[in-house]
């Protein structure tokens, strides 16, 4: 197999980050441009919000659970058992929860755009589409990206929940812990800046996973081969953008609001 | 007796001496290939043009630009008077409308019923639901496939869903049609059945084509048949007759060597041509 030179290497990951600049933007800007596919916007959000409502919940729990845990025998060495609460629904909200939600939502949801309108694009499915008259990013790209912007959002906050009450339950049935100091510390600890920072987080996820996961679709070459390959970037592209990603918005956040 | 789906958009204003579609030294290439090269064709209104040429000579390619799904290289394509390869996709999206598309394997919506499919481009039109039903119901009665509207193409053969592809191609009256392999894949006698429906359409609605194959036995078949209305099928042209609104396109190697009639075709001294149609 010829390698490709530096200089077409480079002009095809320029060429690429263009790609993907004009898609986002265009799949952005068409929520203001008729028509509008309210329909297939409900059935993405059903699909993505309440379909990964099962691995969201089970995550959020058992992360919640596993952080009373490990937090618990470390601090037991402190004689400061009694902030596990704090430390659990702090971790939760501000990464834990947008972080491990995005990487679930992604491994679902990216890899399932990516080879849905990838199978679509060999099978000249998007063609037929574009000859029938219908812009395929209004159609399949902008419901998706706002379906899961939204329903990441919320999906987020259930994971927030579920697991400061899975660390509950590990702290109180487990560790024999109080439960209402555990909420008391938990609750007392948080501050808008959290809250803020931890729901600004899924949006930002939301936008890279559907942007990712239609890219990757909309740009399948060469048959079932090339739908795999698409699925598998789709989703190792989203998953460290995500993490990458959350270094910087926690860097921002830290510098806006101090902590 | 024949059924023609009907259509509520008002007959073809252009100019009948202008053609259909205008190729004018178009050249296309990929990662540094050259497929298409100083192509220059027409199609005039009511002619069906049969693109023949060996796999990989670029005919779908040529196809897919007549209709602006991909953009040229260098060269001018005009269709219904239009400029397409300067036109921006909102404005060819409208144009579209007056072009219905065959593709290679149907491209039917795999997560859409027959009814659905068939419906599409007249849903997006927001065509009141009853007036959907009754153009979706002649379009598949035209293709004899009236009984599957609740299927889902995956339920259907092969040969059913590219009768299912034209009849979505000609739900709403297109001015052109262009047919990618419409026989491509499929037993010599489903094959028959889809020229049979070509034809109809051809012999019918004199719509315009283009119609691309490397099937030399469909593409004959074409040009000496003729649609018998009061039988409902095909027959051939008395007198070893040949159809004066079907001519023929060879392209080889990304180059057109022969625009010509049907009755040119067999009598061509090129050496490639007598290879290819031997």
């Amino acid at each position: 197999m010829p390698f490709d030179s530096i200089e077409s290497l480079t002009k095809k990951y320029v060429v690429a980050v263009q790609d993907y600049a004009i898609l986002a933007g265009r799949a952005i800007a068409n929520i203001f441009q008729r028509p509008h596919y309210f329909g297939d916007l409900i059935t993405q959000a059903d699909s993505i919000g309440i379909g990964s409502l099962p691995i969201v919940i089970l995550t959020g729990f058992f992360t919640g659970g596993v952080l009373a845990l490990q937090s618990a025998s470390s601090l037991a060495q402190f004689g400061a058992t009694a902030i596990t609460g704090e430390l659990v629904s702090l971790s939760m909200i501000k990464e834990l929860g947008p972080v491990l939600t995005s990487l679930m939502v992604s491994g679902r949801n990216a890899s399932g755009m990516a080879s849905e309108l990838g199978s679509m694009m060999v099978t000249e499915q998007i063609d037929a589409m574009r000859a029938l008259g219908t812009d395929p990013l209004k159609k399949l790209v902008t419901p998706r990206l706002y379906a899961t912007v939204v329903m990441l959002f919320f999906l987020t906050i259930i994971s927030d929940t579920v697991g400061t009450l899975g660390g509950a339950f590990v702290s109180v049935v487990m560790l024999g812990q109080n439960g209402s100091q555990y909420f008391h510390t938990a609750y007392q600890t948080l501050r808008y800046p959290d809250i803020i920072q931890g729901l600004v987080k899924p949006v930002v996820f939301g936008f890279i996973i559907a942007s990712i996961g239609c890219f990757y679709g909309m740009t399948t070459r060469g048959g079932t081969q090339g739908v795999g390959r698409s699925t598998t970037q789709a989703v190792v592209v989203s998953s460290v953008l995500i993490i990458f990603v959350d270094f910087l918005i926690s860097q921002f956040m830290i510098n806006v609001f101090g902590f | 007796m024949v059924t023609a789906p009907q259509t509520t958009r008002p007959a073809t204003q252009d100019d009948p001496s202008q053609p259909v579609v205008l190729f004018d030294g178009v050249s296309i290439g990929f990662e540094g290939k050259q497929v298409l090269e100083n192509i220059s064709l027409t199609v005039s209104p009511g002619e069906t043009r049969i693109l023949l040429g060996p796999a990989g000579s670029g005919k779908s390619v040529l196809l897919k630009l007549a209709n602006g799904l991909m953009k040229p290289d260098s060269g001018t394509i005009t269709v219904f008077d239009e400029r397409i390869d300067t036109m921006p996709e909102e404005q060819l999206f409208q144009l579209r409308g007056r072009i219905g598309m065959v593709f290679q394997e149907g491209a039917l919506f795999d997560s859409l019923t027959v009814r659905d499919n068939v419906a599409y481009r007249l849903m997006e039109q927001k065509i009141p639901e009853a007036e959907v039903t009754r153009r979706v119901t002649e379009a598949l009665r035209f293709v004899e496939l009236e009984q599957t509207l609740d299927k889902f193409p995956s339920q259907l053969s092969g040969g059913m869903r590219r009768r299912v592809a034209i009849a979505r191609a000609i739900v709403n009256r297109p001015d052109l049609i262009l047919y990618d392999s419409p026989t491509g894949g499929l037993d010599p006698i489903t094959s028959t059945t889809i020229i049979e429906l070509v034809m109809k359409q051809r012999d019918v609605y004199r719509t315009s084509s283009l119609l691309v194959t490397h099937r030399l036995q469909d593409a004959f078949m074409l040009a000496t048949h003729t649609f018998d209305r009061e039988k409902n099928h095909m027959v051939p042209i008395p007198d070893g007759g040949l159809d004066s609104k079907t001519n023929f396109l060879v392209l080889h190697d990304g180059h057109i060597v022969f625009d010509g009639s049907t009755h040119d075709l067999v009598h061509s001294d090129d050496p490639f041509l007598k290879e290819y149609l031997s």
